[in-house]
């Protein structure tokens, strides 16, 4: 006698994805999908979506979404946060979204200890746009406006904007995962759960960096970019709790 | 009846935002509007649903306005002329996302970084959009302390009414001065009509988006439709200006805010010496009080538009007046302020120029 | 001792052709069919989907359903 074990979560939408064969974001949305039913949240959720391919996160995710400009997504969260102290708010952002164009409102918001949750999808490049330079574009790595590959003359090295995150005094949790194989998808599932639990205990800023492959604009197979992930990106952006005040929480 | 009571123009704005129903306020320090943002730091406090933010910038500021917005709160943010331009991009979002919020500008000499003394410089800013896109935003002009309490409770109301930014403009002068004003009666947020569209959790009901990007062209298209639609009837219900011995007038002056003050004072001077001046006071700066010029138009062929700026306003004389009547301009830029003697003088030299004293 | 029999849909119109599933699956029970899906992908196909009782290898592990990212596949296990 079988059972179904495994389906389309309740909180995404039955629309079909509009992402790249492969491209992890989609990844991501089921697995906070699932998280919000878990832990009963989804109907006090509001989410804020980034400038950037998960733009129509609001057409997947089925909560309350606000978008907001490229890189405000913090600030945004702050408002929605500070209004309505009792619904759990976060905010999705890309790595251009993110450690660019919102740097400064992202710092701040940690450093406030705004009690959002920030989801941080790094694909080291600038996708929407056709697969420009972004703040975690790896050293070498091939982009449309680092001719030649990045090079720290030219370009500067990669941020680390997780480890700043870490020193503003108001992050209480930070960690780094990735969704290019199982057992990273299921460490980034308990990361996305611990975050939303910090949250709910009123504990602080949260925020959970995914790394996230990016097929077309890497120019590889879903497989290789997956792979990639492992060989080349968590050299530079390891995988780890990179902040935790909080322990265990349940 | 209410008393009156002295209060410094910037704070007058701030008690009156907290009366009409204000629970979210972000802001950024800058000259010369401080006294605002500190008083609303106080005045927030008050009430266990009110929240201020001394954000990181003016930018953080107003993207924190949009997000209180869409959760329902009334929110406002205030700056002054360089930080204006900060929030130009957050203004956009609010109008194409059909969000209330109030901003204040409180202008100051520009371009640049200027000076910290009042000015008219941001007219354009304000009602040309300033952000990009096909916009409008509701612009207030108070020229005195009770307009500025009667303004700052209108720009709530119409702000929530339909769905739009309003823009409360003032000027370094305005925030300073004190005067005697009656404040209005606090607004009591539970009687205030439920907004059906804000985003509080989807609990028993679908979820809701709020968003600003529409990829299908004929959908961008029926936005800005439906936004022009709605600034069309704005522009039947909201324009006011006032007007001041226009009656018999040969010549009437235009200006709005401190100018208006200042030219007031000059009319009644050149009155004093016999000549027929009158004054026009645009209060709605968008929607500007087109019909209301047309109609002094019939009687009146010289207008004479002071701004403190370089000529802002000037265009949308003409454009209201469409050449019927000559338009004649006098401004001082860059923060300096004219007295109503400088304007009655300009005032003389135009009416006697054109022989205005002839019937 | 017997390991639970389990069963996978593939929703052939929401694939998109990524092999990760291909790539990850630990018994090797899905390949990737020759006929093009109306978005143009060659979509993922169970082994085993016409499969007999007896010949079942999948255990329903849904390491497949994890990695994909457009949530075409189903799992069903005892």
């Amino acid at each position: 006698m079988l059972k179904k074990v495994f389906q389309k979560p309740k909180y995404l939408k039955k629309a079909a994805f509009h992402y790249c064969p492969g491209c992890g974001h989609s990844i991501i949305h089921r697995l906070i999908a699932e998280v919000l039913e878990e832990l009963d949240i989804g109907e006090i959720t509001i989410g804020v979506p980034p400038a950037g391919c998960a733009v129509l996160a609001y057409d997947y995710m089925d909560v309350d979404m606000g978008e907001a400009p490229h890189g405000r997504g913090a600030a945004v969260a702050t408002g929605i946060k500070r209004t309505l102290p009792d619904k759990i708010v976060f905010s999705y952002q890309g790595d251009g979204d993110i450690a660019a164009i919102g740097t400064a409102e992202t710092i701040h918001a940690a450093n406030r200890g705004e009690n959002v949750t920030v989801f941080f999808v790094n694909n080291g490049c600038y996708g929407m746009t056709g697969g420009q330079m972004a703040p975690t574009t790896l050293i070498g790595q091939d982009s449309t406006t680092t001719p030649g590959g990045r090079n720290v003359a030219r370009d500067a090295a990669p941020i680390d904007l997780s480890e700043m995150l870490a020193i503003a005094n108001g992050s209480v949790y930070i960690e780094r995962t990735a969704v290019n194989s199982p057992k990273n998808i299921r460490r980034t599932k308990r990361a996305i759960t611990k975050a939303f639990k910090v949250q709910m205990a009123k504990r602080g800023f949260s925020l959970v960096e995914i790394l996230s492959p990016c097929p077309v604009n890497w120019k590889m197979s879903p497989v290789d970019a997956a792979k990639r992930i492992d060989d080349v990106m968590t050299k530079i952006f390891p995988l780890k709790v990179i902040k935790d005040e909080i322990g265990e929480i349940d | 009846m209410n008393k009156k009571v002295l209060m410094r123009g910037s704070q007058v704005i701030g008690e009156a935002a907290a009366r009409a129903g204000c629970r979210f306020y972000a802001g950024y320090p800058i000259t010369p509007q401080n006294e605002l943002t500190e008083y609303m730091a106080e005045a927030m406090d008050r009430f266990e649903d009110g929240t201020f933010v001394q954000a990181e910038s003016e930018i953080a500021a107003v993207n924190m306005v949009i997000g209180a917005s869409m959760a329902g709160a009334r929110a406002m943010t205030s700056s002054s002329s360089p930080g204006m331009s900060l929030k130009q991009e957050g203004i956009s979002y609010l109008a194409a996302q059909e969000l209330p919020a109030v901003i204040v500008n409180t202008m100051r000499g520009g371009p640049g970084l200027g000076n910290i003394a009042p000015s008219q410089g941001d007219y354009f800013q304000a009602t040309r959009g300033g952000g990009h896109g096909d916009y409008r935003t509701i612009v207030l002009a108070p020229a005195s302390g009770q307009e500025l309490a009667d303004l700052t409770r209108t720009a709530f109301e119409y702000a929530d009414k339909y769905r739009t930014p309003v823009l409360i403009l003032g000027d370094g002068m305005m925030g300073q001065m004190m005067e005697p004003v009656v404040l209005p009666d606090p607004v009591n947020i539970n009687k205030l009509s439920p907004k059906s569209w804000i985003l509080d959790g989807a609990t028993e009901r679908p979820s809701r988006i709020i968003l600003s990007l529409l990829l299908n062209p004929s959908k961008q298209e029926e936005l800005n439709w439906k936004l022009m639609r709605k600034y069309e009837t704005i522009s039947r219900e909201v324009t006011k200006a006032e007007t001041y011995q226009t009656s018999d007038a040969h010549l009437v002056v235009v200006a709005y805010g401190t100018a208006a003050r200042i030219a007031k004072g000059a009319v009644k001077r050149v009155r004093e010496m016999g000549l027929k001046v009158g004054l026009l006071r645009p209060v709605t700066l968008w929607p500007f009080p087109e019909h209301a010029m047309r109609e002094l138009s019939r009687h009146v062929k010289d207008f004479l538009v002071f701004e403190m700026s370089m000529g802002q306003m000037v265009e949308d004389v003409k454009l209201a007046l469409e050449g019927r009547s000559d338009v004649h301009f006098y401004g001082r830029p860059g923060g300096s302020i004219s007295t109503p003697d400088e304007i009655a003088k300009a005032i003389n030299t135009i009416y006697h120029r054109k022989h205005l004293e002839e019937d | 001792m017997a390991k639970r029999k389990g069963k996978i849909t593939i929703d052939s119109e929401l694939c998109k052709g990524c092999y990760l599933c291909i790539s990850f699956c630990p018994e090797n029970l899905i390949t990737i069919s020759d006929e093009l899906n109306q978005k143009g992908y060659y979509p993922a196909e169970f082994i085993e989907k016409d499969g007999k009782e007896g010949d079942i290898k999948c255990t329903g592990c849904a390491t497949c359903a994890l990695v994909c990212p457009d949530v075409a596949i189903e799992v069903y296990r005892e």
